[in-house]
């Protein structure tokens, strides 16, 4: 009776892991983008997401009518918020990150870093308190009816394990791996991600073949923008969100792309979706409010002690 | 802001700066502009103590509130719970600082640039969970109605703002002397070049634990004063990313590496904000966060150094009148007796290293005798490089034994290695760009003697050997390339070595540049320093070295009289291919 009920707990786990682990790794992809891209680390992407969040929240509230359309309308939203956002990525590049980024930086003693990460966290305090200002400290979310919907599996062993999955997160996650092939097949496949993949590989080289550098930067950063916000709009089905949300998943985000190897696009979707399994197994051996320490701890155990997908080599050429 | 310059005027500034604070609390009796000036001090700690790694060892941290938070939470726990005073919980918050601080950079410096900054993120929020599941969510400090005194509890709040005062007063104290010792000359140094910093014989992980235990300490005795203060603590306000964002924001924003930074953002921006969020918080509850984030994108666009240097890039008159007096510094009479020429001093013998699989070095072995002159020569990627770097402790090997003047130097760190006397200079020359000419050959000769006016004595004679006296005080970064070269010979000087290993020294020089340093190298020798220099100018080599080692892919393939070494096939082969070598032979 005892050993059924963990192992319906850890099944349970598992595939609650998987599927949220699957909306971390697109989170994390579109991160990985600009990171892979652009060597850019954006500090502001949490709150992006977080602003993607509640333009979706304010358009299904507006155009949704009844309870039973919003899955639908929420559907449309996360479209909706791509294409917004990837505009929103483009513009934002143009008159900020662009003036501390790309080829004007590309020779400083540690390539821009500093002044980037500096001013990516002055956006990220601009948006969280505008945010803050505008929609206030309430967590809100975007409930669909299947938000409360569950499939039921079972009984799986004996007549006692049984497997319940949330509908809505599952709906998320399906739509999430699309997104990441689709994504991935654009990189592969077409010309402009061929660019886009010859830019992140050597800026200088690319220039020399005709490739726009800036413009494929431009272009990664509105993607990867768009990505984690259309990530972020699918987990607001299930998930409350709040102004200081965007907060919570910087690190989280961060140590997806970590793990996948920083640079390595398609890496940083299977990163994120072990730190979902990680978050979500963690609970069965440490209390629920440890689960964020928990993804700390990965965070930094990833980063001093699997560095190899960071830095390459350990020693600077001398 | 030279490191040997007096510290007079910036402690006359900070007595001015503590006197007007002072006449502004004793004047005004308005408890809400009162708690404004405390907030300031506390802010201009934390953000001093942020400068300390940020602006001097370039350092970003973006989790100072950790140490802020356990400052807060040591005094408000041993209150709460054990009713141990402030006046005691305070100074123990300042030692748990520094002793987080050490901890939290033992494990966090093997990280750099963006990927530390990053790290440092996690433990302030990894604490801020911690606290929030211990059931510290809300902590309020007892209310001492009687003897408030000893529990820092007074009915006049001026004198809470003049205890912040006075801690700010110290933090800017310990910061002026830092900036202006070796300590602050040593974290500039690591910042601007770390590898050439530690070949030079700094302990580079030490100076920085050194400078985060410190940081740390200030941070917690801010936090520490703000719970005091504040009375009611909670995870998020002590913990939360805007205490870090605060922490470099105020000193960013007023400058970076100089004490007067921290003082101007805070006093600037803190005021402001408070003002905005009285007046406007009710409506706008997050005006604080923009303030502080539109300052800090503002100044990175503008002006990435901060308003200090900006004021003190059009006002400030230059002293050149700051030169260190060293006319009665006798130097002294140092270095070993050498060992009778011809004695073996540097002893490798069977060297293999391979990066992941490729193999860089395969069983070298070279002997190089006292006083001696060896050149070594090879196509690139032969590992000549490599090898120096394997000596100098830059890489550690997989096979082999180094060993010099008998001590073997594997596992050696590359400090290590320089105090032993084996120095180096680079390929492309490692200067400090921003330091002095004699700051960038002073950190050389920190390790010899911890004396700072023999040091310096001992830097301006390395500079004379060297010919550079008349440009000690220019900034390195104006420079040409054979200054430059110079210059890393001086700072290897500067350090005493037995041994001078020289990378491709003469790379990019003119040739009436290469002659002049020709007869300086047999000096060094005459002055009983042996020499080892990679090189690829044949004809300076031939007139320069006593032997000449040839490498090819890792492996020694001739090893002899300069005259000979030239005509040895393998040698012929290995730089101009086979078919060249059959015509040689014909």
């Amino acid at each position: 009776m005892n050993f059924a009920s963990t192992v319906e707990t850890f099944l349970q786990l598992l595939s609650s892991g998987l599927i949220i682990g699957a909306n971390y790794g697109l989170m994390c992809l579109g991160l990985g983008l600009i990171f892979g891209v652009m060597r850019v680390i954006n500090f502001a992407q949490g709150d992006l997401m977080v602003l993607g969040m509640y333009f979706a929240f304010i358009f299904v509230g507006w155009v949704a009518s009844d309870q039973t359309t919003t899955f639908l309308w929420t559907m449309v939203a996360v479209g909706l918020a791509g294409g917004l956002f990837y505009v929103f990525g483009n513009v934002l590049h143009r008159v900020l990150i662009s003036r501390v980024t790309g080829m004007r930086v590309a020779a400083l003693e540690d390539a821009g870093h500093s002044p980037q990460l500096i001013l990516t966290l002055g956006l990220s305090l601009v948006i969280q308190n505008a945010a803050l200002m505008l929609f206030g400290s309430t967590p809100s979310s975007i409930p669909t009816p299947l938000s409360s919907k569950a499939w039921k599996f079972g009984p799986l062993w004996g007549d006692q394990v049984y497997l319940f999955i949330n509908q809505a997160r599952t709906w998320s996650a399906i739509l999430a791996v699309v997104a990441a092939a689709i994504l991935a097949n654009f990189l592969r496949h077409t010309s402009l991600g061929r660019q886009m993949r010859a830019a992140a590989n050597n800026p200088v080289a690319s220039t020399y073949v005709g490739v726009d550098v800036n413009r494929s930067h431009r272009i990664a950063f509105g993607l990867g923008v768009a990505i984690t916000t259309i990530a972020g709009v699918m987990m607001a089905t299930y998930q409350p969100f709040q102004p200081y949300t965007g907060q919570d998943f910087i690190v989280i985000m961060y140590a997806g792309v970590v793990l996948g190897g920083m640079g390595s696009v398609g890496g940083t979707f299977w990163g994120g979706l072990i730190i979902g399994l990680v978050q979500q197994l963690s609970t069965l051996v440490m209390p629920m409010q440890l689960q964020s320490t928990v993804i700390f701890a990965v965070f930094l155990a990833i980063l001093l002690f699997m560095p190899q997908g960071l830095f390459g080599r350990n020693v600077e050429r001398v | 802001m030279l490191y040997y310059s007096s510290t007079k005027r910036p402690l006359l500034g900070l007595l001015a700066l503590l006197l007007v604070g002072a006449i502004m609390i004793l004047a005004t009796g308005n408890t809400y502009t009162l708690l404004i000036l405390t907030l300031v001090s506390i802010w201009t700690v934390l953000g001093l103590s942020w400068n300390l790694l940020g602006g001097y060892a370039g350092l970003y941290s973006f989790g100072h509130a950790a140490f802020f938070g356990l400052g807060s939470y040591t005094v408000g726990i041993l209150f709460h719970d054990y009713s141990v005073t402030p006046w005691i919980g305070w100074p123990l918050a300042a030692l748990i600082g520094a002793v987080a601080g050490i901890l939290v950079g033992y494990i966090t410096f093997r990280l750099k640039g963006p990927y530390f900054t990053l790290a440092m993120l996690a433990y302030p929020l990894a604490l801020l969970s911690v606290f929030e599941w211990a059931g510290w969510n809300e902590l309020a400090l007892p209310m001492k109605r009687e003897g408030g005194f000893a529990y820092m509890q007074f009915g006049d709040s001026r004198i809470i703002a003049l205890i912040a005062l006075a801690l700010m007063g110290l933090a800017i104290w310990i910061s002026i002397r830092i900036e202006r010792s070796r300590f602050g000359l040593a974290l500039v140094a690591i910042r601007q070049n770390e590898l050439a910093a530690s070949a030079a014989g700094l302990p580079v992980l030490s100076w920085k634990l050194w400078a985060i235990a410190v940081s740390g300490a200030m941070a917690a005795s801010a936090g520490g004063l703000y719970a005091v203060v504040l009375l009611i603590i909670t995870p998020q306000a002590v913990f939360g990313l805007q205490v870090s964002a605060q922490a470099l924001i105020v000193t960013m924003f007023g400058g970076l590496g100089t004490v007067w930074g921290p003082v101007l953002g805070a006093v600037i921006l803190v005021p402001l904000s408070e003002f905005l969020y009285a007046n406007l918080g009710a409506a706008l509850p997050g005006i604080q966060g923009v303030v502080f984030g539109s300052a800090i994108m503002a100044i990175i666009l503008i002006q990435p150094q901060g308003m200090f240097w900006a004021i003190y890039d059009r006002f400030a008159v230059k002293r050149t009148d700051e030169h260190p007096t060293v006319q009665d510094v006798t130097l002294p009479e140092r270095g070993r007796s050498p060992l009778s020429v011809g004695f073996p001093l540097l002893d490798i013998s069977n060297l293999s290293l391979s990066f992941r699989g490729l193999r860089a070095l395969a069983g070298v072995s070279i002997t190089v005798k006292e006083r001696e002159i060896v050149g070594i020569i090879g196509p690139n990627g032969a590992g000549k490089t490599t090898l120096f770097n394997a000596i100098n402790g830059f890489i550690e090997i997989n096979e082999g034994d180094i060993k010099c003047a008998g001590s073997s130097l594997v596992g050696f760190k590359p400090e290590q290695v320089a105090a032993i006397g084996v120095a180096r200079t680079f390929q492309t020359a490692r200067a400090f760009p921003r330091l002095t000419l004699l700051e960038n050959v002073v950190v050389g000769s920190f390790m010899r003697y911890s004396d700072d006016k023999l040091a310096i004595a001992v830097a301006l004679n390395a500079l004379t050997r060297v010919g550079l006296t008349d440009r000690a005080y220019v900034p390195a970064g104006s420079l040409t390339n054979h200054e430059l070269r110079l210059m890393e010979l001086a700072r290897a000087l500067a350090g005493e070595p037995i041994l001078i290993l020289m990378d491709e020294s003469f790379a990019g020089l003119a040739s009436e540049d290469i002659e002049g340093m020709l007869p300086l190298i047999q000096r060094l020798r005459s002055d009983g320093i042996t020499i080892v220099i990679i090189e690829h100018t044949m004809h300076a080599m031939v007139r320069l070295v006593d032997r000449l080692i040839v490498l090819d892919q890792g492996a020694v393939i001739a090893n002899g009289l300069p005259s000979e070494v030239v005509k040895d096939l393998r040698v012929i082969t290995a730089y101009l291919g086979k078919r060249w070598a059959e015509h040689a032979e014909a």
